[in-house]
């Protein structure tokens, strides 16, 4: 009886996968889990900006100058209430907010997945073939990463221009060197191992070795490196958009919004840059959080 | 030997494949003659501008040009100041590096003590905070920090200044802040703001260094020789966790001067980052070219020299290089 019990239990975690343990680890630190409920949360709403803002802060016809300035939890003299305040043109800060939201975000999560799938074929490439080819790519990581990303950020924008497409072109450019090596790193132990022995013994195809049994298994370091990846993406879009070489007037994003607040605040309207960065901290660091966390999981010297 | 050189080769190697980069995308993207000729010129002097700058000749005869002009220390003339770029930055350098290196300053200052802190507590609620407090330090935006800075003690308290450099007198030949009480004032909100994230970053490393030593057997031998706690902790532990510290504030010091940028935009402190973000918003793209040409040739030293450091440091990489 005992006996069969120990089996079973022992049965049971043969069974769970490395992805359950992963989320059975996970879910059990609360910081960590409530960095990623609040990150969803931000995202959601970011989402669904245009159905819960009270404001398109972009239609000029809803704007009206007479509410300009309002401090936050002041009314119009319509009553309408504006929670976080307005901007010198009367722009509901809340909306704008939400709306900046999704512009900061997009770019973040789209630059990362992109840079992602950039340095994962290119790691695995280099890992798997070796030689001269694989000499060739680590230099050119070795190359972009000798130099701090702002500095490259700022050299790409002032050939390329402003635009959500140019900065996410610069956010990509400056990522994929970071996945590409830490695929590359893991790839090179993995391909040691007795599983990929095994394919090859079975004369799998090329192709099938590297993308169906090495690539799943190089993926978990990836995930930490790609989380925190997308916090440093979304605060350094902030950043360039701040100093003006990053997205236009047009497709404000947290840290355009930010900027444009940074006069009023010389004058007491603290509001209208306070928010946003607020905002863009509670983002970056619930982000930064879950990543954490991860990595102390993903890492095999902690585990005990 | 033959790994100085090689190191030196791959040096100047990325200085080529940066000037060939940085020519290519300021000289051949788009059209130069808008690039590089001021929009308020008229058609003669355009016409003059071309024929001088060789635009008509074919692209890697212009290259040879841009590069002889380079080895000369010519990267073109300003349109704003209408004064050769490099001079505009070497004028501005003193003033950015003196912030970096009151930043790493203030980042060694307070981050060494705070990680040693934290590594000896490492479970209790203090070392705990200052982790925290680090995480922040990660995550908060440097132009943002720099904002609220401002928010509070320059708007609402009104104790500090919040832009420009102050007084400056001569020290050695260059214009420095710190030596008058002015300048001191206006140094101090930029600093700490650059310092932010450095600090985090020690207090990183220092609690990281003084786990690792403080389980070594020469620690254990001092406390059981009777040495007093703080001579262990001031000589013999801070002395051998000191080194990964030291070996990466050296390493980061280039990238101070590149974030820079944001902080010096934010406090309007005179020096070549602001200029730089002037420059890209102008499009004066002689100032773009020499500043970048400039901070590469900065981090190939840097990097250089941290080479070499680590091969006086550690035999195994000269070694391995020469194998």
């Amino acid at each position: 009886m005992m006996a069969a019990a120990t089996a079973t239990a022992a049965l049971d975690v043969s069974v769970e996968t490395p992805l359950h343990r992963l989320v059975r680890k996970f879910v059990a630190n609360r910081i960590a889990l409530s960095g990623l409920v609040v990150f969803a949360a931000i995202t959601l709403l970011a989402v669904a900006a245009p159905l819960v803002a009270p404001q398109n802060p972009y239609d000029l016809a809803t704007l009206d100058i007479i509410d300009g300035s309002l401090e936050p939890g002041m009314t119009n003299i319509d009553g309408k209430p504006y929670l976080l305040g307005t901007d010198e043109q009367g722009r509901d800060m809340l909306s704008a907010i939400l709306y900046g939201l999704r512009i900061s975000i997009g770019i973040g999560v789209g630059s990362t997945v992109i840079a992602l799938v950039i340095g994962l074929a290119l790691g695995l490439f280099a890992a798997y073939s070796g030689g001269w080819r694989d000499t060739l790519v680590m230099r050119l990581v070795d190359l972009q990463l000798g130099f701090p990303p702002i500095l490259i950020a700022l050299i790409l924008l002032a050939i390329l221009g402003r635009g959500v497409d140019k900065v996410m072109i610069a956010l990509v450019a400056l990522q994929w060197a970071y996945y590409a090596r830490t695929v590359r790193a893991t790839a090179l132990v993995e391909r040691r191992k007795e599983y990929i022995e095994a394919a090859r013994c079975l004369a799998l195809p090329y192709s099938r070795i590297v993308f169906g049994h090495l690539m799943p298994n190089c993926l978990p370091p990836l995930i930490v490196v790609a989380t925190m990846q997308v916090a440093h993406a979304i605060a350094l879009e902030a950043t360039l958009s701040f100093l003006g070489v990053g997205v236009p007037v047009t497709e404000p994003s947290l840290g355009m919004l930010i900027a444009n607040g940074f006069d009023f605040m010389m004058s007491g309207r603290y509001w209208v840059s306070f928010f946003p960065g607020i905002t863009l901290l509670v983002t970056v660091v619930s982000i930064n959080l879950v990543g954490d966390h991860l990595r102390d999981i993903l890492n095999p010297r902690l585990q005990k | 030997m033959g790994y100085v050189i090689n190191r030196l080769l791959q040096g100047l190697t990325v200085i080529a494949v940066m000037a060939v980069l940085v020519f290519v995308g300021v000289y051949a993207i788009g059209n130069p003659v808008d690039m590089l000729i001021s929009p308020e010129a008229d058609q003669a002097e355009i016409d003059a501008t071309i024929a001088r700058m060789g635009l008509d000749k074919p692209l890697w005869l212009q290259f040879l040009v841009f590069l002889k002009g380079a080895a000369h220390g010519d990267l073109g003339t300003s349109f704003i100041y209408n004064e050769p770029a490099v001079r505009l930055i070497l004028e501005r350098f003193p003033a950015t590096l003196e912030l970096a290196l009151a930043a790493i300053l203030i980042a060694v200052l307070i981050g060494i003590p705070l990680g040693v802190i934290a590594g000896l507590k490492p479970e209790q609620p203090t070392g705990r905070g200052i982790m925290a407090v680090s995480i922040l330090g990660f995550s908060l935006p440097t132009f943002w920090v720099g904002m609220m800075l401002i928010m509070i003690f320059a708007v609402w308290l009104g104790w500090l200044p919040s832009t420009g450099r102050g007084d400056t007198v001569s020290f050695l030949g260059i214009q420095v802040s710190f030596l008058t009480v002015s300048g001191l004032r206006h140094l101090i909100l930029p600093a700490v703001n650059l310092a932010l994230f450095k600090t985090s970053l020690v207090i990183r490393l220092s609690r990281a260094g003084t786990r690792e030593v403080i389980g070594q057997d020469y620690i254990k031998f001092a406390r059981a020789k009777g040495l007093p706690e703080s001579r262990v902790i001031l000589v013999h532990l801070l002395k051998n966790m000191m080194i990964p510290v030291v070996t990466v504030l050296g390493l980061e010091f280039g990238s101070v001067v590149a974030f820079a940028v944001v902080t010096e935009t934010v406090f309007s402190w005179p020096g070549i980052g602001k200029l730089l973000i002037s420059s890209i918003v102008h499009l004066d793209r002689p100032v773009i070219v020499a500043y970048l040409m400039l901070t590469v040739m900065l981090f190939v030293t840097i990097n250089f020299a941290v080479d070499l450091i680590y091969a006086a440091l550690d035999p195994r990489i000269r070694r391995k290089e020469s194998a």
